[in-house]
């Protein structure tokens, strides 16, 4: 019974070859080079509405250093920023300005809510007329970190989870444009 | 001016008003009509000279509500509580310390926003912290909300 070979394409190697004589490259996915560049660069927005920005800004001081996980600069300016983490208390009143700051954001964006506050309104669920309750009715969340405040450690996990996730994720999606309907 | 001698300067200084004793603070209880005759002359009387409005903020005590101010003098050191107690709760109003002390600006503000009472006499009475189409003012026992999930 004959054994099918796997199909090799045949490629001349001479074409390849460069002034030193080595032929040099590697064959992969754009997926997996695109999610390797992106989860390793996240480039967050300093945004820190109150107790949560302590232990954030403790995260990225030298004790913790979460820029050995790749999360190197702060921007100030949602232009230049990948990722913003929702780090306390979401007002009625701050609502449309982090909705703003999320719009402002270039795509892909994503976003990490940080502290008991960010989910769900934390100790402020009841008796408040002033406090929106979870940053997910505002803008969509990919990570939720409990705690109130969550420890440093905790926001790494939280930020390297995110690192995986966006490693599974598609780097490309290509929509398909949509038929005109007939009038 | 100590605490005890505080008191009976105003016990004697004000005859016709009721002078209580609390525990930081000799307090001032003064009609809603007289509030500016009567800090005007705190302010300025050689003896107690309150040039400093600490603190302004607003009680309510349903169904009345009451006006607050902590006075001090850093001249002598001595500090003085006045309250005045409104009776009108639909459209509460009282004059402005403003003229008297200009830390009342955003003390004012905030009572506006959070109590609804008004004042006469200040420059620029605004929502402060809430947004300027809100609906009722929260911090009155009977402030009603939408938004509350109460327990």
């Amino acid at each position: 019974m004959d054994v099918k070979k796997d199909f090799i394409p045949e490629f001349e190697a001479e074409a390849y070859k460069d002034d030193m004589g080595k032929t040099s490259f590697i064959v992969t996915s754009i997926d997996v080079v695109a999610n390797w560049g992106r989860s390793n660069s996240l480039w967050p927005l300093s945004f820190g509405t109150s107790c949560c920005a302590i232990e954030l800004m403790s995260t990225v001081s030298a004790k913790y250093d979460w820029s050995r996980f790749g999360f190197e600069v702060m921007r100030a300016s949602p232009r230049q920023c990948d990722l913003i983490i929702v780090a306390g208390t979401i007002t009625h009143k701050m609502a449309p300005v982090l909705k703003r700051l999320y719009d402002q954001m270039p795509e892909p964006r994503y976003v990490i809510a940080m502290g008991a506050c960010a989910v769900s309104g934390g100790p402020f669920y009841y008796n408040s007329y002033a406090v929106v309750r979870g940053v997910d009715n505002v803008i969509p969340v990919d990570v939720y970190i409990p705690g109130c405040p969550p420890r440093p450690e905790a926001l790494i996990h939280g930020m390297l989870t995110l690192q995986e996730k966006i490693r599974k994720s598609k780097a490309y999606v290509i929509e398909k444009p949509k038929k005109k309907e007939k009038q | 001016m100590t605490k005890k001698e505080l008191k009976q300067y105003l016990e004697v200084t004000y005859p016709n008003l009721e002078v209580k004793e609390t525990f930081n603070f000799p307090l001032l209880l003064v009609n809603k009509e007289d509030v500016i005759p009567v800090l005007k002359q705190l302010k300025d009387a050689p003896e107690t000279r309150f040039n400093f409005l600490f603190c302004e903020t607003a009680v309510d005590q349903n169904p009345n509500l009451e006006m607050i101010y902590h006075l001090s003098s850093t001249y002598y050191h001595h500090d003085l509580e006045v309250k005045v107690i409104l009776e009108e709760r639909e459209n509460p109003i009282i004059d402005s310390v403003y003229s008297l002390w200009e830390a009342a600006d955003l003390y004012e503000d905030e009572i506006y926003d959070m109590f609804g009472i008004r004042f006469k006499g200040h420059p620029n009475l605004r929502r402060i912290m809430l947004t300027d189409e809100w609906n009722g003012f929260p911090l009155r026992k009977d402030y009603q909300d939408d938004k509350i999930i109460s327990l």
